[in-house]
C-alpha cells in the first residue's frame, strides 16, 4: 500500500502536467466543436438543400471514421500537403473535427424537438423570425439539447486521452512515461482513474440535476 | 417542407434560398478544389504513392488488418452484449445486494477512458506475469466500457415500457421473471434495438484504438504501409484508403441503425418508448 | 432521404471492391528516384546465410526451453519498421540483422525459422511482453541497461551501436549532442535514446515528440515538423540509406549501446545456452556473414562485441 501513495507523492509534477494538459485541451476543443458543431447543425436545419446536403455528408463521414484516424491523418498525412500544424494544436483540431458532428445532432435532435404548432402559432401572432428564434425556439430546444450536449463533453474528455499516441503529453500518456520510470503499472493506471472521476464526476452530477430538472417542464 | 425554424418559402424567400445555395455550393466546391490542388502541389497524385495497392501482397495486408479489426469486434460485441444483460439485469434487480454493487461497476466503467481501459487489460496481467495475446486486452478494454454502455441501454430499454404493462402483468397472475420474459423483454427489445447497434458501430470504431498497444488492428497496418520510405511515405492515400473501409462498414451499421429505428418508431405495437442513444445519460452518447 | 440510398449502394460498391483482392501478384516496387525521391528498393533481401535446425537441441532446466519444444516453435519480438536491422516489406517478407539474429537463436535451440512466429512489440511494451510470457524472446535494437535486468535478462550484447543523430540534408546547425538546444527532437516512447535526452536535457522538455515508431519519427522530419530523430545510429543509417536524398546521419555517437537478446528473468539455463551460441556464431564466422549481408550494407565495417555473461 505504501507503494500507491509513493508512486503519486514521487511523480505528482507528471501526473500534474498531464492533467492540466487534458483540462486544457478539452477546454479549449469544447469551445471549438461548440461553435464548429453548432454551425454544422445550423446548415443541417437551415432551407437550402446545398447546406443541409454537407451538413449531412460532413456528419455521416465524420461519425463513422475512428477518432484514431483522424489523428493519425492530421499528424501523418496532413504535413505531407504542406501543412505544418504543431502537436497540440492537431490534437485540437482532430477533438474539435470529430466531436463537432455529434454537437451538429445534438443541435439538430434538439431543434426538432420543439412542435412546429409552437413556431406557427408564434407567427401567427406576427413575430419575427428573430423572436421566433430567440423566444419560442431556443428556449424549448436548449432544455432539450443540454443533457446530451453534456454526454458528449464527457465523452471527449475521455477522448482526450488518444491524443497520448500523437507526441501530446496528457493524462493518457502518463504510464508510458511511468513505464520508463519502472513505476507499477497497476498503481499509475488507477491514479488516472481516480483522476478522472474527480474531473468526470461533477459533469455527471450536473448533467442529471439539469435533466431532473428540467425533465418536468417539457 | 415546413420547419419549425420558418415557413414554407414565398417568392422572395425562394429567390433568397436560391442565391444562398448557389453562394454554398460554390463555396463547397472552391473548398473542393483546394484540396485537390493541395494534393495534386504535393504530388499525392504520384504513382509512386498508389502503386502499392495494386499489389495482392498490399491488398491481403490491409485484408489481415481489416479481420483483425473485425475479430477483435466481434468478440467484444458478443461479450459486451453478455456483461450488459447480466449488469442490466442486476441493476433492475429488487434485491440491493445485486444492484448496488452492479450500479457501481457500470457507472465506474462508463466514467473510465476506453484507452485506460485497454492499458489495464494489457499491462496488469502481464505486470502478475499471466501471458496474455494483445487481442484479449483489446477486447477486454471493449468489453467493459461498451458492456456498461449496453447495461444502460438494456435498462433504459425496459424502464420505458410503462409500469401499467407490469402491473397488468401481475394483475393477471404472472410470476416475476414471466413478466420480464413474456411482457418486458419483447417489446423493450424492439425499441433499444437501433440504439444497440450504435453502440456496436461505437465499438467497431474503437478497435482502432488497439494500435496503440500494436494489436496489428487496420489502423496499424495502415501505419505500417504509409511508413514505408521507398514508396515516399504514403500516408495520404494510405489513411484515405483506411478511412473509406472504416466508413463503408460504420456507414452500413448506422443505416441499418436508422432503419430500424424508423422502423420501430413506425410500429405502433409497442407499448415503449423507442431508446435513442441520445437519451442515455452521462457518457453514454456514441462517440 | 435519397441520398442514404445512394450512399448505401456507394458504400457497399466500395466494400466489393476493397473485399475483391484483385491484385497483381509478385514484389511492389517503387517506380524509379524521382523528384522527392532517392527511392531504394523496398523488397526484403536475406544475407544468404541459411540456418538449418539443431536436432538435438536441449536446455536442461529451462523452462522457456520446454514452452519452446512443447509448443512446436518459437515466439519471437521485433521490430518491423527498422530497414537493415528489422524490417517486413510490402510482401511480408522479414529480414535484417536483428531479425537473422533471431532466427540463428531459433534454429539452434531446434526450430526450423520457418515456424517463428513473430510479434511487433513496440519500445515501451517491450519489458511486460517479456515478463508476461508474450514472446518466448525479443532481438530488436534492446540494449542492455540495469533498470531494465530487474525486469527481464538479457544475453549478448551481440551488437554495439551508438546513439546519434538523423537529419535533413540540408540542415547545418545540429552537428552533434549539444547544439539541440531549442530544436525539436523524437524518438521512440520508453526507449533508452529518449530517456537520456530528458535526462542530460540535451533539449527543452517542450521539444522532446515521442511516438511509438521510429518510422514516425522519421515521417515527422522529412515533413519539418521536427530538426532531429535520435536513436542507435545502426537504425539511423538504415533509414539514411533508404532516402539518401533528403536524409543524413550527423556522426557523432554520444552513448555505448550493448544490443541484448531480451530474455525471461529466472531462467540463467537459457541465458547461458543463447550466450553460448551467439559465442559460437561470432567464432564460425556465421555473425559477420549476416552482418555483412544486412546492417553492413549501410556502409560501416564492424566486429563481433564482447559478451557479458552474468
Amino acid at each position: 500500500m505504501g507503494d500507491f501513495f509513493r508512486v503519486l507523492t514521487d511523480n505528482h509534477q507528471v501526473f500534474l502536467d498531464g492533467f492540466t494538459n487534458t483540462v486544457q485541451l478539452f477546454l479549449i476543443a469544447a469551445v471549438g466543436s461548440l461553435v464548429l458543431g453548432t454551425l454544422l447543425g445550423a446548415m443541417r436545419v437551415s432551407p437550402v438543400p446545398a447546406l443541409r446536403a454537407f451538413g449531412a455528408t460532413y456528419v455521416n463521414v465524420v461519425r463513422n471514421t475512428p477518432l484514431t484516424l483522424v489523428f493519425a491523418f492530421l499528424v501523418f498525412a496532413v504535413p505531407k500537403l504542406d501543412v505544418n500544424i504543431d502537436y497540440f494544436p492537431s490534437a485540437f483540431i482532430a477533438l474539435t473535427v470529430y466531436t463537432s458532428a455529434f454537437v451538429c445532432e445534438v443541435v439538430r435532435s434538439g431543434v426538432n424537438t420543439v412542435a412546429t404548432g409552437q413556431a406557427e402559432a408564434a407567427r401567427a401572432l406576427g413575430m419575427t423570425f428573430g423572436q421566433v428564434l430567440t423566444l419560442i425556439v431556443l428556449p424549448q430546444a436548449l432544455r432539450a439539447m443540454v443533457p446530451p450536449m453534456m454526454s458528449v463533453f464527457i465523452a471527449m474528455l475521455k477522448n482526450t486521452t488518444i491524443a497520448a499516441g500523437f507526441s501530446v503529453l496528457e493524462a493518457g500518456a502518463i504510464p508510458a512515461y511511468m513505464a520508463e520510470r519502472g513505476e507499477p503499472q497497476m498503481v499509475v493506471l488507477s491514479w488516472i482513474v481516480i483522476g478522472f472521476l474527480i474531473l468526470i464526476i461533477p459533469l455527471v452530477v450536473l448533467q442529471r440535476f439539469l435533466e431532473r430538472k428540467w425533465a418536468v417542464a417539457r | 417542407m415546413s420547419s419549425v425554424l420558418y415557413d414554407l418559402p414565398g417568392p422572395r424567400a425562394r429567390l433568397r434560398n436560391r442565391i444562398l445555395g448557389v453562394v454554398s455550393i460554390a463555396a463547397i466546391v472552391a473548398l473542393v478544389a483546394f484540396i485537390i490542388y493541395k494534393f495534386n502541389q504535393t504530388g499525392q497524385f504520384e504513382p509512386r504513392k498508389w502503386e502499392q495497392f495494386q499489389y495482392a501482397s498490399v491488398q491481403r495486408e490491409l485484408l489481415t488488418g481489416l479481420w483483425a479489426t473485425l475479430k477483435a469486434a466481434g468478440l467484444a460485441t458478443v461479450l459486451a452484449l453478455l456483461f450488459g444483460a447480466v449488469f442490466a439485469g442486476a441493476r433492475l434487480s429488487d434485491r440491493w445486494i445485486l444492484r448496488t454493487p452492479a450500479t457501481f461497476v457500470v457507472e465506474l466503467f462508463r466514467a473510465i477512458p476506453l484507452l485506460i481501459l485497454i492499458f489495464f487489460g494489457y499491462y496488469v496481467p502481464l505486470q502478475y506475469g499471466w501471458s496474455i495475446d494483445k487481442l484479449w486486452a483489446l477486447v477486454i478494454g471493449l468489453t467493459l466500457y461498451n458492456g456498461s454502455v449496453l447495461a444502460e441501454i438494456f435498462r433504459a430499454g425496459i424502464n420505458a415500457v410503462p409500469y401499467g404493462q407490469t402491473e397488468g402483468a401481475y394483475a393477471i397472475g404472472l410470476r416475476k421473471n414471466q413478466v420480464l420474459r413474456l411482457i418486458l423483454l419483447p417489446q423493450a427489445f424492439r425499441s433499444m434495438l437501433p440504439a444497440i447497434v450504435s453502440q456496436l458501430v461505437v465499438l467497431l470504431k474503437d478497435t482502432a484504438l488497439g494500435f496503440i498497444i500494436t494489436y496489428p488492428e487496420l489502423l496499424f497496418v495502415g501505419k505500417q504501409i504509409g511508413g514505408r520510405l521507398p514508396f515516399g511515405l504514403p500516408y495520404v492515400p494510405t489513411y484515405l484508403i483506411v478511412a473509406a473501409i472504416y466508413i463503408s462498414i460504420c456507414g452500413l451499421l448506422s443505416i441499418l441503425a436508422w432503419w430500424l429505428q424508423k422502423r420501430m418508431s413506425r410500429l405502433p405495437r409497442t407499448a415503449g418508448k423507442v431508446v435513442r442513444t441520445e437519451d442515455i445519460n452521462a457518457g453514454a452518447t456514441p462517440i | 432521404m435519397r441520398y442514404k440510398r445512394v450512399a448505401a449502394v456507394a458504400m457497399m460498391a466500395s466494400l466489393a471492391l476493397s473485399a475483391a483482392a484483385c491484385g497483381k501478384e509478385g514484389n511492389p516496387t517503387p517506380s524509379g528516384g524521382n523528384a522527392s525521391g532517392g527511392a531504394q528498393s523496398d523488397t526484403c533481401k536475406s544475407s544468404g546465410v541459411t540456418f538449418t535446425p539443431k536436432t538435438d537441441a536441449n536446455v536442461a532446466g529451462s523452462p522457456t526451453f520446454q514452452k519452446i519444444k512443447s509448443a512446436g516453435k518459437v515466439t519471437i519480438g521485433v521490430k518491423f519498421d527498422q530497414p537493415n536491422l528489422g524490417y517486413k516489406d510490402a510482401q511480408g517478407n522479414r529480414c535484417g540483422f536483428d531479425v537473422e539474429i533471431a532466427q540463428y537463436v531459433a534454429s539452434t535451440l531446434g526450430v526450423d525459422p520457418a515456424k517463428i512466429e513473430y510479434k511487433e512489440i513496440a519500445s515501451a511494451n517491450r519489458e511486460t511482453a517479456i515478463k508476461g510470457g508474450e514472446i518466448d524472446y525479443y532481438v530488436g535494437t534492446y540494449s542492455i541497461t540495469d533498470k531494465r535486468k530487474n525486469d527481464v535478462s538479457f544475453a549478448g550484447p551481440y551488437f554495439v551501436a551508438g546513439q546519434d543523430l538523423l537529419v535533413r540534408k540540408d540542415e547545418s546547425s545540429i552537428t552533434g549532442k549539444d547544439t539541440l538546444k531549442g530544436k525539436k527532437v523524437c524518438s521512440a516512447t520508453g526507449s533508452t535514446p529518449i530517456q537520456r535526452v530528458r535526462d542530460e536535457g540535451l533539449t527543452e522538455p517542450n521539444n522532446i515528440v515521442e511516438f511509438k515508431t521510429y518510422s514516425e519519427c522519421v515521417s515527422q522530419l522529412l515533413d519539418k515538423k521536427v530538426d532531429a530523430v535520435t536513436t542507435d545510429d545502426a537504425i539511423l543509417k538504415g533509414y539514411a540509406a533508404q532516402n539518401s536524398d533528403e536524409l543524413k546521419v550527423v556522426g557523432q555517437p554520444f552513448s555505448t549501446e550493448k544490443y541484448g537478446i531480451g530474455l525471461p528473468k529466472d531462467d540463467k539455463a537459457f541465458r547461458d545456452y543463447v550466450n553460448d551460441q551467439i559465442e559460437a556464431a561470432f567464432k564460425d564466422g556465421t555473425w559477420q556473414k549476416i552482418y555483412d549481408g544486412t546492417l553492413g550494407k549501410s556502409g560501416s565495417s564492424a566486429t563481433p562485441p564482447q559478451l557479458e555473461r552474468y
